[in-house]
């Protein structure tokens, strides 16, 4: 941890509140249960859990509307269902089946939901950052009054694309929101080992974008910055840039051994665990009783067991038809 | 006497050994020193060289080969890491533009002893980006070196010829085969060089990397059905040697080639030109390609249909066959 995030707030009404928190332990829920399934072999392939980062996605999608556009990374769990990808389509995707948003040919690192406009999860690290910039360029030429979104992580910021992009948004004033998840680690390599500058939030401002920290534990605060910076990009202000300070609690995926990370600077962070945080902060405002968290929390586990369920009743896609979208399947054009 | 270790460990070995013999390698990459790698082909390795020898870089493949084009010009010997083949891309433009081209632009003045180590194909459940097989890309950049090793003992060898070499190699691991075992030791058979790896009559079957032990299993079993294969190890894949290939194709008339990467316009493709051409009197069949299908990677549930396997390969040799 560095410094004092720039935005702390305690903003929303108790129905919102609780809608926060029902989508914080949704993911939460369906991240452990990824586990087990990882465990058990159900689900294949490389898998990166958003435990811990869960009011970044929450608190961010929270300030979108469906018309806006969302462009994510490989830790993106979290992402689609804050978007309201659904759970079932996830965990089918999951399970590499058919009926998986990506029918089950993406996996854990390649959400995609067009019909969300959520344009995928991206296992090229930045590869995202270009299409964002792409998105916002095309609804500011049509003249949609949408915003795109677009996640990565502190280590996309060494790649060139990042740089590239900041400058071709900034320069033509494009309505893109960068959020930056800065959960200190790129894999294995601390902020402070890969980065010259580690004030993110200063080094976009130096773009010539409105840029800033936020508190990426604290949902309500994340949902603040959002809606303020929606509105400007919104308004024709250009992009803007909020630095989601956050910790993954779990390894940098399921093969890591995460003996990089000092158990006590992880233990510190699961002290503002982002779930635990608003809980209190909405128990302390006579908002949340004992019950209504079982509640909650039997609820979306219920949606949990259900998506797994649909992900089993799911087939998979014949082998035959992997050679289809490979082009276009528009007449005319073959 | 030779060690048995798996080829993962081989390679450990042969960088080790390769900085211990020359002060001017180095190596780097993302999460290779402390971390010792995401496969740990590098463990240990920052621990006993210091951080100046074995260096974490950040997130910035196109960084990581450019700095090593400086480095290399100043006499060093560049070792970067890239993590998966999916992963070269954004270094792309350095290694096409910059790498391969800097011999020739200085007129020879300035030699480039940089090695590109890529961990590349498929086989563990991976998805796209983390399964490719983006070797023709390479071959077909002139000034560029590609090899492959098959198993432990060419890792071995091949890691610190490599290193050896003033050409800019780009260095192709099998990493699904990273936890096979085998004998290691050093031999001086040349780094440019295919190499016979099971002699037979009936059939020729090229392969590299990851597929050489997909081919010899398929001559044992070609074997018990009275087939006597040949199976090359083409281990170089630019330059190709393909002076055994001709000469094993001579002798039994037919020629299969097998890769992991989509056939479309694949190692394969030259190869067969390239057979067609110098040995078309002895062929009783045309040389038939088993590769990958032109489709992007697929999910880890279906990678078995897309990896050519044993069956594929007697497929393709009973083809050469019946033509
Ligand atoms: C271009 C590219 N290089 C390397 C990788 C391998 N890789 C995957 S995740 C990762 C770390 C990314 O860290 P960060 O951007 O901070 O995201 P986080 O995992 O912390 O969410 C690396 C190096 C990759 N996926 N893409
Ligand atoms: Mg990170």
């Amino acid at each position: 941890m560095t410094r004092t995030p720039t935005v702390a707030a305690r903003t929303a009404g108790p129905g919102q509140r609780l809608t926060l928190l029902r989508r914080m332990l949704l993911i939460r829920r369906f991240e452990e249960r990824c586990v087990e399934l990882y465990s058990a072999a159900r689900i294949r392939g490389f898998m990166h859990l958003y435990i811990g980062e869960e009011a970044v996605a929450t608190g961010v999608m929270a300030a979108l509307t469906p018309d806006d556009a969302v462009v994510s990374t490989y830790r993106e769990h979290g992402h689609a269902l804050a978007r309201g990808v659904s759970a079932d389509a996830v965990m089918a995707e999951m399970f590499g089946r058919v009926d998986g948003c990506s029918r089950g040919r993406g996996g854990s690192m390649h959400l995609f939901d067009a019909g969300a406009r959520f344009y995928g999860g991206n296992a090229i690290v930045g590869g995202g950052l270009p299409i964002a910039v792409g998105l916002a360029l095309a609804d500011a030429l049509t003249g949609r009054h949408a915003v795109t979104a677009c996640f990565f992580g502190d280590g996309a910021v060494a790649e060139g694309e990042f740089h590239e992009c900041l400058n071709l948004a900034a320069l033509w004033r494009l309505p893109v929101l960068f959020c930056c998840e800065n959960n200190q680690y790129a894999m294995g390599t601390a902020l402070d080992r890969a980065q010259a500058v580690t004030d993110l939030a200063h080094r976009a401002g130096s773009y010539g974008m409105t840029a800033r920290a936020v508190d990426g534990m604290d949902v309500e605060a994340v949902v603040q910055a959002a809606r303020q910076a929606v509105r400007a990009v919104r308004g024709g202000h250009g992009p803007r840039f909020l630095e989601l300070q956050t910790y993954r609690f779990r390894a940098h995926s399921m093969y890591d051994s995460d003996r990089y990370r000092d158990k006590a600077e992880i233990a510190r962070w699961k002290l503002r665990d982002p779930i635990e945080l608003l809980c209190a902060r909405m128990r302390g405002d006579g908002q949340l009783e004992a019950a209504d968290l079982a509640g909650l929390d039997a609820a979306v586990t219920a949606d949990v067991d259900a998506a797994v369920a649909f992900a089993e009743r799911s087939p998979a896609e014949p082998v035959t038809d992997l050679t289809r979208f490979v082009h276009s399947e528009r007449r005319g054009t073959r | 006497m030779a060690e048995m270790m798996t080829l993962g460990k081989a390679l450990n070995a042969g960088l080790r050994k390769a900085l211990e013999d020359d002060p001017k390698v180095v190596i780097m990459g993302e999460d290779v020193g402390k971390l010792g790698g995401v496969f740990r082909i590098t463990d240990g390795l920052q621990k006993d060289f210091g951080e100046d020898r074995v260096m974490d870089t950040p997130l910035a493949e196109s960084g990581i080969v450019g700095t090593a084009v400086g480095l290399a010009i100043r006499g060093y010997r560049p070792v970067c890491e890239i993590q998966f083949d999916g992963f070269v891309f954004p270094a792309y433009n350095q290694i096409v533009t910059q790498v391969a081209k800097m011999h020739y632009r200085s007129l020879g003045r300035l030699r480039l002893p940089i090695v590109i180590r890529i961990p590349y194909g498929g086989g563990i459940g991976a998805v796209e980006h983390h399964s490719e097989s983006p070797e023709a890309y390479f071959s077909h950049t002139p000034g560029l070196k590609v090899v492959t090793c098959s198993n432990p003992s060419d890792a071995y060898t091949m890691i610190q010829q490599a290193i050896r070499s003033d050409d800019p190699v780009v260095f192709f691991e099998p990493k699904r085969r990273y936890w096979e075992k085998g004998e290691v030791e050093f031999s001086d058979f040349p780094l440019h060089a295919s190499r016979v790896v099971r002699e037979g009559t009936d059939a020729t079957v090229l392969a590299y990397g990851p597929m050489v032990k997909v081919a010899t299993d398929a001559a044992s079993a070609a074997a018990e059905d009275g087939r006597s294969l040949e199976v090359i190890d083409l281990r170089t894949l630019s330059p190709l040697d393909l002076g055994p290939v001709y000469a094993s194709v001579r002798k039994t008339g037919r020629c299969v080639v097998v890769h992991e990467a989509p056939g479309n316009l694949g190692l394969g493709a030259e190869i067969a030109a390239r057979v067609t051409e110098e040995c078309f009197y002895s062929l009783e069949a045309p040389v038939l390609r088993v590769a990958g299908y032109d489709i992007p990677y697929p999910a880890a549930r279906v990678e078995e249909e897309y990896l050519p396997d044993l069956d594929r390969v007697l497929d393709a040799v009973d083809r050469a066959f019946g033509w």
